[in-house]
Formats: C-alpha cells, structure tokens, sequence
C-alpha cells in the first residue's frame, strides 16, 4: 500500500474493508502543489461526520469520482532521511538580500527564532553593523548561513553530519553530529552555533528526518539557518523573509530564476542581480555562497543613526 | 673493545635492574600527587559530562580552547620518541643508546593523552564510534584518528622490541618475583635466548620500523596542524602551519626529554648512565631546534605583519601589543631568545642546571604557544564579533577547563612513570653490546665496566 508514515489512515490489516477507496488519487485539490492519498478510514469509522462538500478525486485507473470531502486526509508525504540528504529534487534555493532597504529592525531574526523555537540569545540570521571604512556610511548587514556552493564547514565534517544538498541547502542531521566543532572553526562567516547546553525543548512532535526538523537544536550538537526547507517543501518561504516588512530578502530558485520577497513580489533573479549590482559577501574565498547582496545605495533609512559596536564587546 | 667480563655484566644488569618494581619515597609521593590530580580531573570530566560543555568558558567565537590546544601540545611531545629512535640512528649517534626506552615511554604517554584530548572535547562523546561507522574519508578528524592511533601501535611495537631481549634478563635473573610475573615476563620475552639469529631478526625489525615510523610520526603532527590550517580563517589559513607544528613539536619533546632524564639522574641513581655528555648532545640538539623554531616564528608572524592585510590585522595587534601580549612576548622571549642565548654557550651547556633551566623555560613557551596558536585567532574572525553576549567575545577558562587540563597533564607525567615501574629504564642488552663494541665514551656512560665505581642502592 502506497500509504507512507505519516498516513492518517486508521488502517487494519485484518479487516481490508474497501480497499479500493485508499487507491484514490486526489488531483489538485488540496492548495495546488503535490498530491495527496485518500484516506482509507470509512465505512467502519464513524467517527468522521461528512462534511457536505464535494470533491471529485481522479481514481488509479483514470476514473473521475466524486465523493465527501471528509474523506480526504490532509495527507503530508513521508519524507525518509535519504529525501532529507538529496534535498526538494530540481530546485536551487538562493536568497537576495537588499542592504539599501534593510533598516536593522531585527524583524527577520524575530521571525526566524519564532519558528525555530530558538531563545532570544541564539541569532541564525544577524543583523550586524558595517562600516567599510571611515569615510563610506555605514550600513545594516544581515548575515544568515551563506550555504556556500563550495562549503569549508561540509568539507572537514568527520561523519558527514553536516553535509551539501541537491537543492543548494547545507544541512546539519543533528541525531549524526557528534560536536567536535570543526565546521564551526571552518566556517568563515561564523554562522554555526553549538548547543553549549541543554536547550529548552518546545512542546512539539515532528517526524521528518532531524536535518529538516523545525526546531533542531540539541545539547552537544551545531546549529544554523537551514533556509527552512520544511517550509520550501510547502512551496512558502523562510520565515525571515515573510518577516522582513522592508522586503529587504529575497528567497527563490535559481533554476525557475524567481525570486519572492515578503509583500508576494516575484521577480527575475538574474533580473534583480544584474540591475541591483549584486555581489556576494567575501567572494575571494572562493566559497560560492547562494547569498546574493545588492550594495547600500540609495538608502531608505538614515545611516547615520547605525552605530558600530567596538569589536569584541559584550553585551 | 673485548668483551665484557661476565661479572661486570652481571653487575651492570644488577643495578639497572634495581629499579625495577622498587619502591623510591619521592616517587611514591609524585604518584599519589599526580593521582590526586587525575582523580580530581576526573570529577570535573563526570561534571562536563552530565551537563554538556556549557561549563567550560568556550562559546561559539572561541569554540576551541584548553583542550584542543593540549591536544596539540600531547601530539608534539609525541614526535620526541621518533627524534630519538629513528633520526639520532640514522645520523650514526652512538650515544642515544641509554635514552631509547626514556623516550618511548614519553612517545607512548604522550600520544595516548593525544588520543584522549579530542574526546573530552566532544559535545557528544558517546557518539564517538560514528567515526567509524559513518567517517567520511575527506576529513583531516578522519585522518588524524587513523594517524594517532597507527602512531600508538608503532610506539607501542617500538616499545616492546627493544625490551624482548631485557624481559628475558629478567626472567633469568630476577627468580624471587612473585610468580605471576616470571610468567608475564616469559610469556612476552617470547622465547629469547640471545643467540646470534635473533639479535640479527630483532636487529632488522628495528630498522624497518625506525624507518617506516618517521613518516607516521611526522604525518601525525603534521594533520594536527592542518586541522587548523584547512581552515580559511586569519592567522590558520597559512602553508607553514605542518614545519611549523613539528618542529616546535620536536623542540617541546626534547625540552621534556631533558627534563625527565634530569629527574630519573638522581632519582633512579643512574648518574653512570645519563651524563652530562647526554645532557649537552640533547642540549646542542635544542639549540638547533629553538633556533630553528625563532627562524618559524619570524617567517610565520613577521611576513603578515610586514603586510597587515586588513584580515590578518586583527589578530597580529592582539598578538604583538594587545590582550595576548605578555603572552606571545614571553613566548618569544623567555621560551626562545633566552634559552638560545644559554644554550650557545659551552659552559652553559655543560652544565645540567643550565640546560635543565633553559629546558623549563622552552617547554613553558611550547605550551603558551600552543594555547596562543589556537585562541587568539578565533576571537578574530572575519566577520567582526557583534552584540556578543556576555562571555561570548572573551575566553577565560574555567575551574572545570584548568582541572581537566591539570589533571590531562599529570595524567601524562604519571603514565611515564608508571612505564618506568615495571621495566629497567635504560636498554640493558643495548647498552652493554654498544659497550663492547664501541667503548663507554661513544655510549656517553662512565665508569659502569669499573666494579669498584658501582654505587650501591642505598634503599
């Protein structure tokens, strides 16, 4: 039976009672994207009260039946630890981020804790002050994981925890990581963070893979931005770029070349490169980041506000 | 030189034998000292253990810090049983005879503690066999495990050649042990009989490991210090960090050398054995090494400095006039000026309090170093250290570090003389047949063929 884990259907081995139901294709009703299994929980449960809304679902055999729609699962497919190291298949994630519209408002990080359950002392993306030299204005510079197409971090991990996706995301399978740190001392734009201690575990159960788990972080293991690719199976973006009102972060796939920001705007990437002048951040190490910046021109906040912290300090 | 009188030779296996299993108040009162401090290590470990590496002061800009430092620092002193072993035979140096055993048994210590180093380090020790059943080959960790532990088995094999023909001097002679060890010794003596085609197969054995053991040795430290310089970070992304981390390696081990020789001397009452002439051949080899280390050290800090590339920048400023100054000065200073200043002269090297000084001074530099080739230069990334939280821009080890890295370094000192325990210190059947062949003055011993200059045991 094609019915993978996360199948909702109370199925009994014994019983085969309407065996046929489960066979179901749904076709494109259930938000567009992906296809969905009919639930094989009827006739013995009773449970269920019928909906009154119709759907037609399209049979295996090519027969277009209608039948109640609470009779369809919400189904989710199983995504098994070998999808989770291959990445979503055809896609090339790649973010843009606008540093002349970021105002350092530090809604992006807010966003991104919240929904990787992440405490207020932890930053997978930070927002940081720039200032080049002492004549040019500073600026705000967002840095989340740059998931280099020529990763350092990937490169020296003994037991490859964290390792390089199809679809350009750089992961970290947490139940793999034995915290020896060596991506953390590799990784030339400090993004990785350790879990020094016991972190606070939310009230959550997930069943995907621990690499595209929500919330991952774990004592003794690395964490980082992940480009939330349990949201990117979805077809929705980061939640830091549906948390920038400035639409200062673009988030697509460089083989459609589109790319989406916070108010829905999809735009050409190689567009949006080209006229924004984009360059990556520390380009000479050769690490091919899949983060693109546009250069702070024409700035829409006061950039004499930004003060730059003396390197080193504490909080 | 004739053979030696068989009443010398038995007396010469005598006293060195009288060592064995003896008990000396100073050592019994370094081994409950250093024992202490292990077991207190050991509290703090069961400590980090149960609530992660929290306790320790490192953070996620200073991610590395005591232990990967001595990690470094325990690789290093390992090379010393190869410097000994395999390059002081191959330049034909008669007189390493007496320091064979000496200096494995640190090389077996050392890489032991090496070995032990990366796991106190680990956030998830109890994954450690991962390395095995998911290690992925591109990994320098990968590389320096198979290294470490080909290394250990080489020490180990190094170890034991050369004591086969001394356990069966043992076996013969030493008849009112407790039996269970007549039995270990005949058990791992293997049947030696000291006849002519054995010495010439152990003869064989020895050189083929001498030779293959140098490239092992080298290649261990050698991917310890492309641990760090595989990284792209300022001050680690340099080629010179494999010369760089062996030779300061060699120098430490032999500075360490000095000093256990310096101690076992009197200690063990073997002044006949290890003599001045030992001390300034060791001496002069330090000399050349600290020289050489100076020279590294110019060429790694002084070539960037002379260009202050914007990255690099940072971390030269710390070094050269900021938080680690005291630090790299002392280094540079007391752990390779001075002690070469002391060791250019004769008279100096003659002396052993002057080359035991100059020693402590060398190896007190080689473990600062170690600490300032690691820390400094992750608190300067490239991306500057921002909105730090408290205790994040900073490392100051703490209780749980030093007591881990005391205890990790006592640890080392006390395996050493527990190796010394049960095994004459010096290779007996080596020393007595280079005796003969080559006479006391090649060998660097005095007076042992002369009884009346035997010294009795006083117990």
């Amino acid at each position: 039976m094609a019915c993978g884990d996360n199948c909702t259907c109370s199925q009994n081995n014994s019983g085969n009672q309407d065996n046929s139901r489960r066979d179901f294709l749904l076709k494109g009703l259930m938000g567009g994207i992906g296809v969905a299994f009919l639930s094989g929980c009827s006739s013995n449960d009773n449970t269920k009260q019928e909906s009154g809304v119709k759907v037609n679902v399209l049979t295996h055999d090519g027969k277009l039946v209608t039948i109640d729609k609470s009779q369809v699962a919400n189904f989710k497919p199983h995504i098994s630890e070998e999808d989770v190291r291959k990445g979503i298949p055809g896609k090339k994630f790649v973010m843009v981020i606008d540093l002349a519209k970021c105002d350092g408002c530090g809604k992006c990080t807010k966003a991104c804790n919240k929904m990787h359950y992440l405490p207020s002392n932890k930053e997978w993306i930070e927002v940081l002050e720039m200032q080049d030299s002492p004549e040019v204005s500073p600026y705000y510079f967002v840095k989340p994981c740059m998931h280099c197409d020529n990763p350092p971090c990937t490169k020296v991990c003994p037991v490859d925890a964290t390792f390089k996706r199809e679809d350009g995301i750089v992961a970290i399978d947490t139940d793999r990581c034995i915290g020896c740190r060596f991506c953390m001392a590799a990784c030339p734009y400090s993004v990785r963070l350790f879990n020094w201690t016991e972190p606070v575990k939310p009230n959550i159960i997930e069943t995907t893979p621990a690499a595209e788990n929500v919330f991952q972080s774990k004592k003794g293991c690395v964490e980082k931005c992940d480009f939330c690719p349990h949201m990117a199976r979805e077809g929705k973006l980061p939640a830091c770029v549906t948390g920038c009102p400035m639409n200062a972060i673009w988030f697509g796939d460089a083989n459609e070349d589109a790319v989406t920001c916070y108010d829905g705007t999809t735009t050409k990437l190689s567009q949006l490169l080209e006229d924004g002048g984009a360059y990556r951040f520390m380009e000479e190490l050769g690490t091919e980041p899949r983060v693109y910046y546009l250069p702070p021109v024409n700035r829409t906040y006061d950039a004499k506000e930004i003060k730059i912290e003396k390197e080193g300090s504490e909080k | 030189m004739e053979k030696l009188n068989p009443e010398i030779r038995n007396q010469i296996e005598n006293e060195l034998l009288g060592t064995v299993g003896r008990r000396y108040r100073q050592e019994t009162f370094w081994v409950i000292f250093l024992g202490v401090i292990c077991i207190g290590g050991t509290v703090a470990w069961i400590i980090q253990l149960r609530k992660g590496l929290g306790v320790t002061a490192m953070r996620d800009y200073v991610s590395w810090g005591l232990y990967i430092s001595l990690l470094f620092f325990f690789v290093g002193v390992s090379l010393i049983g190869a410097l000994v072993s395999c390059v002081l035979r191959m330049s034909g140096a008669k007189w390493r005879y007496p320091l064979i055993r000496i200096a494995e048994a640190v090389t077996l210590s050392a890489i032991f503690f090496a070995g032990f180093m990366p796991i106190l380090d680990m956030g998830r020790p109890e994954r450690l066999y991962f390395l095995i059943t998911n290690g992925r080959i591109q990994s320098p960790i990968l590389w320096d495990v198979v290294a470490i532990a080909t290394y250990f088995i080489g020490s180990v094999i190094y170890f034991y050649l050369p004591l086969i023909p001394d356990l069966a001097i043992m076996r013969d002679k030493l008849t009112d042990a407790p039996k269970w060890r007549r039995k270990l010794w005949r058990w791992l003596s293997m049947g030696w009989e000291d006849n002519l085609l054995q010495r010439r197969l152990l003869k064989k054995a020895m050189l083929i490991l001498c030779i293959v053991i140098l490239p092992v040795a080298i290649s261990v430290h050698t991917i310890s210090a492309w641990l760090i310089a595989f990284t792209l970070r300022p001050g680690w992304n340099s080629t010179i960090m494999g010369p760089y981390f062996v030779f300061g390696a060699l120098m430490a081990g032999t500075a360490i050398m000095i000093l256990i020789i310096a101690k076992l001397r009197h200690g063990y009452r073997l002044e006949h054995y290890l003599t001045p002439k030992h001390f300034n051949n060791l001496a002069k080899i330090l000399l050349a090494l600290t020289a050489f280390y100076l020279y590294l050290n110019i060429n790694k800090y002084g070539v960037p400095a002379y260009k202050m590339a914007k990255e690099e920048r940072a971390v030269l400023e710390d070094l050269f006039y900021g938080k680690h100054a005291f630090f790299f000065w002392f280094t540079q200073i007391a752990g390779l000026v001075i002690p070469i200043v002391i060791l250019s002269f004769k008279r100096f090297r003659q002396s052993i309090k002057w080359v035991v000084a100059a020693s402590v001074m060398v190896l007190l530099g080689a473990l600062i170093n170690r600490y300032l080739i690691v820390v400094p230069n992750m608190l300067h990334p490239f991306v500057p250290i921002q909105h730090a939280q408290h205790g994040y821009a900073t490392y100051n080890p703490t209780l749980i570090e030093w007591a881990i890295t005391a205890s990790s370094l006592a640890g080392f000192v006390l395996l050493i003389i527990l190796l010394f325990k049960p095994f004459p210190v010096i290779t007996m059947w080596e020393v007595t047949e280079e005796v003969e062949k080559r006479g006391e003055k090649e060998i660097g011993v005095e007076n042992i063929i002369t009884h009346q200059n035997i010294p009795t045991h006083a117990s």
